[in-house]
């Protein structure tokens, strides 16, 4: 059973869909009750930092998010600002505090080159790590789907499980353990990015 | 290459000419599975008729296309509310377009970009050239000419907090007489954010002269892909061919 974190910012349906349709069973966690049932998590986002962190603080679920990943172990996958806002620090409109489960921090995407615009959106490139849980089936690199103003920026590569070109290099995967967070939205990735999921939902420690 | 603008009246999609004429093609649903079969980018739905009798069935197609297609949604058509865009997004839409409400309340973008992040925001803009070359903003599907210079609109736009911009050119759409390449480079040089060009492709060259002509961040089309034999991956291939870096295949 994947829980699919409810926190009234992201696209809950169509990645409640795509899970489905990767063939798992899927529970919409409204509170962080419901969690108790559940084997792996996803935790979407759309939207801003700060809204974020401080709706899922106001809900209960920063607790019991810490309690079942950092202390439990659960495998969690977070997409878009859902991995944003597992890093540390983030400087979208002013300086926030995330969850600080990974070193690194948000920042704003800032090319030189005028003619690339922001948000950065659309289907990019993505390099990945060999043996990387999440892209180890891919023979060459696959395209996935991107639509971001800010970016993940590591301390180190430690963490770093892919990354895709704009301009420069943009974090596009990190990977901490039972930690898994990509940039890109898996569920709007078409065949490539079900397959991200499915392995996630595959995947065991 | 960003495919597909949807045409969609009631339950039934619909290519046009001008913004006047309308051809039936079919379900809006099982056009959408072909597209994404041929591994169109993106989705566009537009509802023409944009009035709230017609809500229910616009939320019913995007909640089906959801439940089966995982490309990126986005859905248009009498968005006048923050609550409009709540129910359409919880249903599955990725993106929401909004038009005529963003010219009639330009706050509206403001409001919406801050409350559920720009790049769920796109403004489209129809426009017109006129007879001595300058150009116009239509709104409310073409019937009414608001004066306003659709450069110095995108501008304020983008100001706002819109995440993409959606341009269309009235006299060109349904004609497959290509794009207009000059307005397009001028707003997608006068912004920092995306350009969508749509309107007038009839060839699978007016897609690439779209990005690399009109430097546009990527092309929509309706008609061209509903009436002949002409598919995703031949436009796709060439526009590969023509030097620009799309996606080849899934």
């Amino acid at each position: 059973m994947v829980g699919i974190v409810n926190y009234g910012m992201g696209n809950v349906f169509s990645v409640s869909k795509a899970v489905e349709h990767v063939g798992s069973k899927v529970k919409i966690c409204n509170n962080p009750k419901d969690l108790d049932s559940v084997e792996k998590i996803i935790l979407p986002g759309v939207g801003a930092f700060k809204d974020c962190i401080k709706t899922l603080q106001h809900l209960g679920f920063t607790d019991a998010l810490n309690e079942r990943v950092l202390i439990k172990g659960l495998p969690i996958y977070g997409i878009c600002l859902g991995m944003q806002v597992m890093a540390k620090k983030s400087y979208e409109f002013g300086e926030h505090d995330g969850l600080g489960w990974f070193d690194g921090s948000i920042v704003p995407i800032k090319p030189k080159d005028k003619r690339l615009k922001i948000p950065h959106v659309g289907w990019n490139e993505v390099s990945f790590k060999k043996q990387s849980p999440l892209f180890d089936c891919f023979e060459s690199n696959p395209k996935m789907y991107f639509v971001h103003s800010y970016q993940v920026k590591l301390d180190d590569d430690k963490n770093l499980d892919a990354y895709c070109c704009y301009e420069s290099r943009i974090t596009a995967a990190i990977r901490k353990g039972n930690i898994f967070g990509t940039q890109f939205h898996p569920e709007k990735s078409q065949d490539m990015g079900l397959r991200v999921l499915e392995n996630f939902i595959k995947w065991n420690p | 290459m960003r495919a597909s603008s949807f045409d969609s009246s009631l339950m039934v999609l619909v290519t046009t000419i001008n913004f006047a004429e309308t051809i039936e093609i079919g379900d809006p649903i099982s056009q959408a599975k072909i597209f994404d079969a041929q591994a169109a980018d993106e989705l566009v739905f537009l509802d023409l008729d944009a009035s709230k009798e017609n809500r229910s069935s616009l939320i019913n197609i995007v909640r089906s296309v959801a439940k089966q297609i995982f490309i990126p949604l986005t859905v248009g058509g009498g968005i006048n509310t923050i609550d409009d865009i709540v129910v359409l997004l919880a249903n599955g839409a990725d993106k929401i377009s909004i038009n005529t409400s963003a010219v009639r309340n330009p706050n509206f973008i403001n409001e919406s970009a801050k409350r559920f992040g720009s790049s769920t925001i796109v403004v489209s803009i129809d426009y017109k050239k006129r007879s001595d070359g300058t150009y116009s903003v239509y709104i409310d599907s073409g019937k009414e000419d608001t004066g306003l210079d659709p450069v110095e609109w995108s501008i304020d736009c983008a100001k706002r907090g819109a995440g993409e911009l959606m341009i269309c050119s009235i006299e060109r759409d349904g004609t497959g007489k290509g794009l207009d390449l000059d307005i397009t480079k001028r707003i997608s040089d006068a912004v920092s954010i995306p350009v969508i060009s749509s309107g007038g492709c009839g060839l699978a060259s007016d897609f690439a002269k779209g990005y690399l002509v009109g430097g546009a961040h990527a092309v929509a089309s309706g008609t061209y892909f509903c009436f002949k034999d002409q598919s995703f991956m031949q436009v796709r291939a060439h526009i590969k061919n023509a030097g620009v870096p799309i996606r080849l295949f899934t």
